[in-house]
């Protein structure tokens, strides 16, 4: 149980888009507090109004023991962050959660928008454990492809695929799949993005006998299992315990991915 | 060997899922249910919508937390579809005179007027075996919560109301947070309540990050669970056990299945649990019932009943 607060300094911002941010801190690696690719920090901004938001990790450095949140611009919690500086304090409690599991040789990451972020301390991970990783990064439009150079830094093939062709392959991340698949194959895949592309996703990667491994997000409160507010149809898993990392056979179970999830109030939202 | 009884209701086992912990959806609860409780109690819910309070929620006390969920849930016409879906295995269900395998469902409902509680509860008695009455929340909204149970009259015009609405049996959930807990429970006995569900969470109270130099809670204020309140709980228990001539519902802190024998010990039909399952996982259920069957054979009880009230 990592329950309580650490209140750390923003260490260092990395500007990744014009509308996403890694926010990097100090993170001691002992203990419970050893982070893993695919578990969630809650990030708890008390400047200003003031709220708390699960965040996965897109930087897991044990070595510097360093960790990093990567946050896309869409509303007023990630707006207030996204107005904070180097040496501005944020409270951060965790990790929590499952991670992904290396499971082979030959391993492909598939990434959505602000999605890449979990499967980006992953792939680097793979690389360290010197098996092969191959990343398809999907997004809107060019500006937006997260991680690229990051990736090809380290050795990593990187296949993009952009919504209106302004970079890379034309169409969205499942076509850009598709299109791999008919010259490489993998031992597994780790998934994470829009549901309606991981839903996309499971149904190739299902056809061509690919394991996947899928990053799910939902409204959190606690974060420990037992406020009731993540738990997903009809297993009744919590993402914060369960999850959020979901084999294909588990997701499978889950018949509200891609469908619907519950707002803070418990009313579905599609 | 754990079946009993409860306001005339079989259960397989004296284990019920608290108010406000995971009840939140049927998948939940029947997640609950599966993993061995003999019964579950939802998250309460009222007429409306309600958002809940903003996070943080949740903040790490010594022997428990503070919470100040505040109430969140998509109101009564939604949350029908829910408790439509729970596996509740009741009496007219299984021809079983032991109720081996009664697994109840209780919903949890609040209002701020006696009006509103009626009208929540009329919706939603066809889906569940029990209704427990709400009047107890320590951080609730101006009005709802523990503003009518800390008042003798509140209680007896909410619970009376209800009771002359509704045929299930109504469980009343009381706060700790008054002068004289057998003033209300006698007044919500005298209104027609079919049992006392005790305690609520404590406080509120509050927890300041002295790094972020900030309460923790975005509502600053929230109730106090977890292992830290169960004397308070026994004591409430004790007392009313000797007070009212209806059934008791422990709960407060119960991690243990040392801590249930005590509760029914102190006079509780039943018990619930809530707050220790961050510790314990859901694997607590069957853990405490399993103890439990251990402790009894060791004593040399026969049935839950012989236990109940037995430390008077």
């Amino acid at each position: 149980m990592n329950n309580g607060y650490q209140i750390l300094e923003i260490k260092d911002i990395v500007f990744n888009t014009e509308t996403i941010k890694t926010f990097i801190f100090n993170w001691k690696m002992e203990g419970e507090e050893i982070t893993k690719p695919g578990q969630f920090m809650m990030v708890w901004n008390f400047n200003g109004e003031g709220d708390e938001k699960p965040m996965s990790l897109s930087k897991i450095d044990l070595d510097n023991e360093e960790i990093g949140i990567t946050v896309k611009n869409v509303g007023k919690f990630t707006n207030n962050l996204h107005s904070l500086k180097i040496g501005d304090e944020l409270g951060i409690r965790g990790p929590y959660g499952n991670n992904f599991n290396l499971n082979g040789d030959n391993i492909l990451a598939i990434g959505g928008g602000v999605g890449m972020a979990p499967l980006k301390s992953f792939v680097e991970h793979v690389k360290s454990k010197n098996k092969n990783v191959d990343v398809v990064i999907a997004s809107i439009t060019q500006c937006e492809l997260l991680f690229e150079e990051d990736f090809k830094k380290i050795g990593v093939d990187v296949f993009t695929s952009t919504d209106d062709g302004t970079c890379g392959y034309k169409g969205f991340a499942t076509h850009r799949t598709i299109d791999l698949l008919k010259s490489r194959t993998y031992d597994m895949a780790v998934v994470c993005g829009p549901e309606i592309m991981m839903k996309g996703i499971l149904n190739i990667l299902e056809d061509n006998g690919i394991p996947g491994q899928y990053s799910m997000e939902r409204y959190m409160k606690c974060a420990v299992g037992i406020c009731g507010q993540c738990c997903v149809d009809n297993t009744g898993w919590r993402v914060c315990i369960e999850g959020p990392i979901f084999s294909s056979e588990e997701i499978k179970q889950i018949t509200e991915f891609g469908n619907y999830h519950r707002d803070g109030s418990g009313i579905k939202r599609e | 060997m754990l079946s009993t009884e409860l306001c005339g209701i079989k259960m397989e086992n004296p284990l019920l899922l608290a108010a406000g912990i995971l009840g939140t959806t049927a998948a939940s609860i029947n997640r609950v249910l599966d993993s061995g409780a003999g019964g579950a109690v939802t998250k309460s819910f009222s007429k409306y919508p309600n958002i809940g309070y903003k996070n943080p929620t949740i903040a790490e006390i010594e022997g428990g937390i503070i919470n100040s969920v505040g109430l969140s849930s998509p109101g009564v016409e939604l949350f029908k579809e829910e408790l439509s879906l729970i596996n509740r295995k009741n009496n007219e269900d299984i021809n079983n005179n032991e109720g081996e395998y009664n697994k109840i469902a209780v919903a949890s409902i609040y209002g701020s007027t006696p009006d509103e509680f009626v009208f929540v509860s009329s919706k939603i008695e066809d889906l569940v075996d029990m209704i427990e009455l709400n009047i107890s929340c320590p951080h609730a909204m101006a009005g709802y919560g523990s503003a009518i149970g800390k008042c003798p009259n509140n209680t007896f015009e909410v619970v009376n109301a209800v009771k002359n609405n509704v045929s299930v049996p109504i469980l009343t959930k009381l706060t700790p947070n008054v002068t004289d807990i057998k003033e209300i429970a006698l007044s919500a006995q005298k209104a027609g309540s079919d049992g006392i569900t005790v305690i609520n969470s404590l406080g509120p109270g509050m927890r300041i990050d002295v790094n972020a130099g900030v309460p923790i809670l975005k509502n600053k204020f929230g109730g106090l669970s977890g292992p830290a309140i169960k004397p308070i709980a026994i004591k409430h228990v004790y007392e009313l056990y000797d007070t009212l001539d209806i059934p008791i519902v422990g709960v407060g802190g119960i991690k243990t299945s040392e801590d249930v024998v005590e509760f029914l010990y102190a006079g509780s039909n039943a018990t619930q649990i809530g707050t220790s399952i961050m510790y314990e996982g859901l694997e607590i259920f069957s853990r405490l019932t399993s103890n439990l069957i251990d402790f009894m054979k060791e004593k040399g009880f026969k049935t839950i009943d012989e236990m109940i009230g037995y430390a008077h």
